[in-house]
């Protein structure tokens, strides 16, 4: 077995063929599915962790201030901490909830985001699910967690979290379609749904370059449209604190809080990271046709750290936005969808369609 | 029978929301009982008096130097022009002419006072709208006016520097200095308010045409300050009654037609560049000479009433002292801004979003201890 950070397939193929050596297939991939599991979770965990410390970091440099820094050098332990004062707190029972619901919807919502997790490209080889289908199964998956939210705020037994789970409902609902719209925009492009295609495609040229310019506008409506559908700020009128105190969690304390909380910002890794696969060349390092050396330092840093990287840069442009912007009204977030998203994305992807009939695209 | 006639008086589907007296957007113990249909605001009823204290009927029983400590408490944000109107009722009513320089002071102080509560209002209303960044903003440029008020007067907020006759004590000899750096260094970044909330093409959206209240109505709701004044009404008692250096300053009084959220906002951020306008004129002329007039230990107004009414922040704030020739008032009466500002909440919130009544409550900058007293 060769091991190397820019190829991780091999090494995926001797764990599986190891496993396979030492006992029944079925017993294999019930292994393969546990290391996945247990993976995930870890970087999920983590990934959550550093996001909220990230959040806290970026809000106070935004806000003139310093931010976490007690806990540990520069406040790196502050959200560790967070999570543990979270898991001790007591889960207040609601008088008159409906008991099931309640306690079933912060997991629903964590469910939607964890199954997401597992079709992302993370670098070569490093992808649990290489679905045919994978920008559609995203999608999918990604608003499954209105589903929880909806039932978060019904069971709570309160007006102020019933008034933003409707309005989380009326808005997940509609900018569905634009995330939708706006990614089947490059799946023309690229002519494939399977994620792995998709980054292999943009190995001569991300697609945001090659795309012309409907790329570019596919690119700016996924990015406000999967702000609006993972309910952060300026569209994050769910949880409009000065309205609505906190929206559809308002009744939820310690643990249960804590996976609401943790969700959102692993929905925001996701959003991120499908922008990053779908426009930014995945794990692609960045190559400029005809510079050598450039390319050469380029190629040297591992596929990984390209994606997380490329990741990062995006998820600072949502926080930036979400600290910079006062927060829209309900009636004018809809008409940003229907009246000018919708049309606009429609005309993008049949313009896309024309430059790919044409042979126009590099 | 009575539960049925209760249930009649809900109109079907109407969904009531309490907002308050614990709630974000309501700075402070307000509560707004409102009825919904949807998203849409059928009507709002404010329910006040959870910080009530009586302050009037307490004033009844104090001395006229004891009743500035009260008046702090209304407004808290205009707590220096809430002292200055009861002073200057007390020596209207000694017929006592205070010395120059008091009369300036208190001007600069005044205007210190109003700039530092539009600060505030600034970055609340930011934060009502969903833009906590404002707040931050906000805040640290109003901790420098904060800090020029200790060195001067002992207190931040609560600062009851003036007393019948005078001041407390004489300025900080550093105060024009600190002062003048102030003014210096808020013109310099007073651009950034408007560049992270003015301009911003969702603010406008949320604001403009949002409670809009004609002129007519807002004289016959006696709406006054910024919120009466962006509707065109002239009520600005530092124009037309001109009270200690008022009369020595030239300055514009902001006038808008519109009286929308919008023109609320901006009356109040160019009232921070006004009174800026004052400061300047002022801060280089404060005549030297005593701090105070001389007066009586023990003040006894001579039998009868006197009214004076002054601008705070946030509009006309009228002092009624009845007096009958003892050293304690007989009946003190405060016409508070904020009280009659909140008045109009109803017509102005109905018909709009929850998220517009948040943006109109805003906008009425209300100070709950000033409505309550």
């Amino acid at each position: 077995m060769e091991f190397s950070i820019y190829d991780f397939s091999s090494f995926t193929a001797w764990i599986d063929q190891s496993l396979r050596a030492a006992m029944s297939p079925g017993m294999a991939v019930a292994i393969e599915m546990l290391i996945i599991g247990v993976a995930i979770l870890i970087f999920y965990a983590i990934v959550g962790l550093f996001l909220v410390y990230a959040e806290r970091k970026v809000c106070a440099l935004m806000q003139n201030r310093m931010g976490p820094n007690r806990v540990g050098p520069g406040g790196i332990f502050q959200t560790i901490a967070d999570l543990v004062k979270l898991l001790f707190v007591e889960l207040v029972p609601i008088k008159n909830a409906d008991k099931i619901l309640f306690s079933l919807a912060p997991y629903i919502v964590i469910i939607a985001s964890f199954m997401a997790m597992g079709a992302l490209p993370f670098a070569k080889g490093l992808h649990a699910i290489d679905l045919n289908i994978g920008v559609f199964y995203l999608m999918a998956v990604s608003s499954m967690g209105v589903v929880g939210v909806l039932l978060a705020g019904w069971a709570s037994n309160n007006k102020y979290s019933l008034i933003g789970a409707m309005r989380i409902g009326a808005q997940i609902v509609s900018y569905e379609i634009s995330v939708g719209m706006s990614l089947v925009t490059i799946v023309v492009l690229a002519g494939t749904m399977q994620l792995s295609e998709i980054v292999q495609a943009q190995q001569y040229g991300w697609f945001i370059f090659r795309g012309h310019i409907p790329a570019l506008i596919a690119f700016v409506i996924f990015i406000v449209a999967s702000t609006a559908e993972t309910n952060r700020g300026p569209f994050d009128l769910a949880e409009a604190e000065s309205e609505l105190t906190a929206g559809f969690h308002t009744e939820y304390s310690g643990i249960r809080f804590a996976f609401f909380f943790l969700a959102e910002y692993i929905n925001m890794f996701i959003v991120a990271a499908i922008a990053t696969t779908v426009f930014f060349g995945g794990w692609m390092p960045f190559n400029v046709y005809g510079w050598e050396g450039f390319n050469k330092v380029m190629n040297f840093i591992p596929p990984f750290i390209w994606f997380l990287g490329k990741t990062g840069a995006l998820i600072f442009l949502i926080m930036w936005f979400k600290w910079t912007f006062p927060r829209l009204r309900i009636d004018q977030l809809l008409t940003l969808e229907w009246k000018y998203f919708l049309p606009i994305n429609i005309i993008n992807v049949l313009i896309m369609a024309l430059i790919v009939l044409l042979g126009w695209h590099w | 029978m009575e539960v049925k006639e209760k249930m009649g008086r809900l109109e079907n589907e109407e969904y009531i929301i309490n907002m308050g007296p614990q709630h974000p957007s309501t700075h402070g113990v307000l509560r707004l009982v409102v009825a919904l249909k949807g998203e849409i605001v059928q009507r709002v009823e404010p329910h006040i008096g959870y910080i009530h204290r009586g302050i009037e009927k307490m004033c009844e029983n104090l001395t006229y130097q004891q009743i500035i400590h009260l008046t702090d408490r209304m407004d808290y944000l205009s707590a220096h022009i809430n002292n200055e109107a009861v002073c200057l009722t007390v020596e209207k009513a000694l017929e006592i002419e205070v010395p120059e320089r008091v009369k300036y002071i208190r001007t600069i102080m005044s205007e210190l006072t109003r700039i530092q509560s539009h600060q505030l209002f600034w970055a609340t209303f930011g934060m009502d709208l969903g833009g906590l960044t404002c707040f931050f903003y906000g805040l640290r440029d109003r901790e420098k006016i904060l800090d020029i008020f200790e060195e001067s007067c002992g207190g931040r907020m609560i600062v009851s520097y003036n007393t019948p006759g005078g001041l407390m004590n004489d300025i900080h000899p550093n105060f024009q200095n600190r002062v003048k750096e102030f003014l210096k260094y808020f013109r310099g970044v007073i651009h950034e308010y408007d560049d992270l909330l003015t301009g911003n093409v969702i603010f406008q959206e949320r604001s403009k045409g949002m409670g809009v209240m004609t002129k007519e109505e807002a004289i016959a709701w006696g709406l006054t300050g910024p919120t009466g004044r962006a509707s065109g009404f002239s009520c600005d008692i530092r124009k037309h009654n001109p009270y200690s250096a008022y009369d020595k300053v030239t300055f514009r009084e902001i006038l808008y037609t519109e009286g929308d959220v919008f023109h609320r906002y901006l009356a109040r951020m160019e009232e921070m560049r006004e009174s800026m306008n004052i400061i300047d004129q002022l801060i280089d002329n404060i005549p030297e000479g005593p701090f105070t007039a001389k007066m009586k230990p023990v003040i006894k107004l001579p039998e009868g009433e006197y009214f004076q009414s002054v601008e705070t922040a946030r509009g006309e704030l009228g002092v009624y002292i009845v007096s009958d020739g003892n050293k304690n008032p007989y009946r003190v009466k405060f016409r508070s801004p904020n009280f009659v500002n909140l008045a109009p909440l109803n017509l102005m919130a109905r018909g709009s979003k929850i998220a517009d009544l948040v943006a109109i409550g805003g906008s009425l900058d209300l100070i709950i201890p000033d409505i309550d007293r």
